[in-house]
C-alpha cells in the first residue's frame, strides 16, 4: 500500500531521531504543523502497518564494542535457502538476513546475512556455529568483514533495513 | 567498551528501550519511572549516549520497500583509486553504509531513493562518473525479525 503525504512527511521528520526534549512528539508536531496526538497517532499507524519495523533506540555497534562486522554471503539451492534462512535469522548475532539476486558471472551468492561480533575470531566461530546448525555447512559461502566505514547516516526514506 | 556503556543504567537504557518506545506525550519520564529516575536525568544519559555516539538515534526503523526504494551496491575498485571512490559514493545523499570489505568487490553501500527508477539511475550515474561497473542486488525476501539487538556486557 502507498503511503500518503502525510506519512511521508512524518517519516521525513522521524529520519534524524527524536529530540531529546521532555515533549519530543509535540516537537515533532510543531515541525510539522501537526497536534501532538496527530504525531502520535501517525508513528502508531506506521507501526500497525508495518511500515515502521521498530521504534526504540538505534544503537551503534561498533562504538558499543562490536567492533568486527562481516557480510556473510551463501550460494545456496533455491530449494533449501528458506529453510536455512529462517534458522539463520533467528540466531542472535545475525542482525540482517536477506535473499538477493545472484549477477553472475561476478557474484554468485543468493543469501545474506550480517554478523557482528565483539572481534573476529568470535564471528568466525559464530559463522561454524550457524551454518552447521543451518545445515550449510558444506555450501559455497564467503565471508566479508568491513575494514573500512567511509560513511554511516541515518537512513532516510527506505534506506537502512537493506544493509 | 566506552566507559558510559559500564555503567548498569546506561546499559538498561541501550537494551530495553530498542523497540516499544514509549508512544506517549513525555516517554522519557515514563522511562524514568521505571528505573527510579527523573526526566531530566534519562534525557541526560541519552544525550550523553547520544554524543559519545553509542545511540545513533531514537526513532524509527523503516521496513524495506515500504516508503520508498533501497538497493546493496557492489563495486570493485582498484585500491589506489577506493578512497576517492569512496567519497565520490558518499556525497549522493541517498548513500548509506558505505563500507570497504575483504574481496574483489571491496566497495559495498545503500542507495536510497524514492523509488526503483530514482535508485538505478543513482547507481548508473556512479558507474559512468568513475568507469566501473555497479552491481545491483536488490532485496528480495527478508527473513530477519528486527528486534534490535542484544546486548551481552559479558
Amino acid at each position: 500500500m502507498d503511503l500518503t503525504g502525510e506519512q511521508h512527511a512524518l517519516l521525513a521528520a522521524l529520519a534524524d531521531g527524536l529530540p531529546l526534549v521532555a515533549e519530543p512528539y509535540a516537537a515533532l508536531g510543531q515541525r510539522l504543523g501537526w497536534s501532538e496526538a496527530a504525531v502520535l497517532d501517525g508513528i502508531r499507524t506506521l507501526v500497525e502497518e508495518g511500515v515502521i519495523k521498530r521504534f526504540g533506540v538505534v544503537v551503534r555497534h561498533h562504538e558499543l564494542g562490536y567492533r568486527a562486522n562481516a557480510m556473510v554471503v551463501f550460494d545456496l539451492p533455491d530449494d533449501e535457502l528458506q529453510a536455512a534462512a529462517r534458522i539463520l535469522a533467528a540466531r542472535p548475532a545475525v542482525t540482517l538476513c536477506y535473499r538477493r539476486p545472484r549477477r553472475l558471472p561476478r557474484w554468485p551468492y543468493n543469501l545474506f546475512c550480517m554478523i557482528h561480533g565483539r572481534d573476529r575470531a568470535r564471528v568466525l566461530a559464530e559463522v561454524e556455529a550457524a551454518t552447521t546448525a543451518a545445515g550449510i555447512a558444506q555450501r559455497p559461502r564467503a565471508v566479508l568483514f568491513s575494514k573500512r566505514r567511509f560513511k554511516q547516516q541515518a537512513a532516510r526514506y527506505g534506506g537502512e533495513a537493506a544493509a | 567498551m566506552h566507559p558510559l556503556a559500564a555503567d548498569p543504567i546506561n546499559r538498561r537504557l541501550l537494551d530495553e528501550h530498542q523497540r516499544g518506545f514509549p508512544l506517549a506525550g513525555r516517554p522519557f519520564a515514563r522511562i524514568g519511572a521505571g528505573l527510579g529516575l527523573s526526566e531530566d536525568e534519562v534525557l541526560a544519559r541519552f544525550a550523553a549516549l547520544q554524543a559519545a555516539g553509542l545511540i545513533g538515534r531514537i526513532g524509527a526503523v523503516v521496513a524495506p520497500h515500504r516508503a520508498g526504494w533501497s538497493t546493496l551496491a557492489a563495486m570493485a575498485v582498484p585500491a589506489a583509486t577506493l578512497a576517492a571512490v569512496a567519497a565520490l559514493v558518499g556525497s549522493y545523499p541517498g548513500v548509506n553504509h558505505n563500507y570497504e570489505r575483504e574481496h574483489a568487490l571491496n566497495l559495498w553501500f545503500v542507495a536510497t531513493g524514492r523509488d526503483r527508477a530514482e535508485v538505478q539511475a543513482v547507481l548508473a550515474e556512479i558507474a559512468r562518473r568513475t568507469g566501473l561497473e555497479v552491481l545491483d542486488l536488490p532485496l528480495e525476501e527478508a527473513f530477519h525479525i528486527d528486534l534490535g539487538f542484544p546486548l551481552r556486557w559479558t
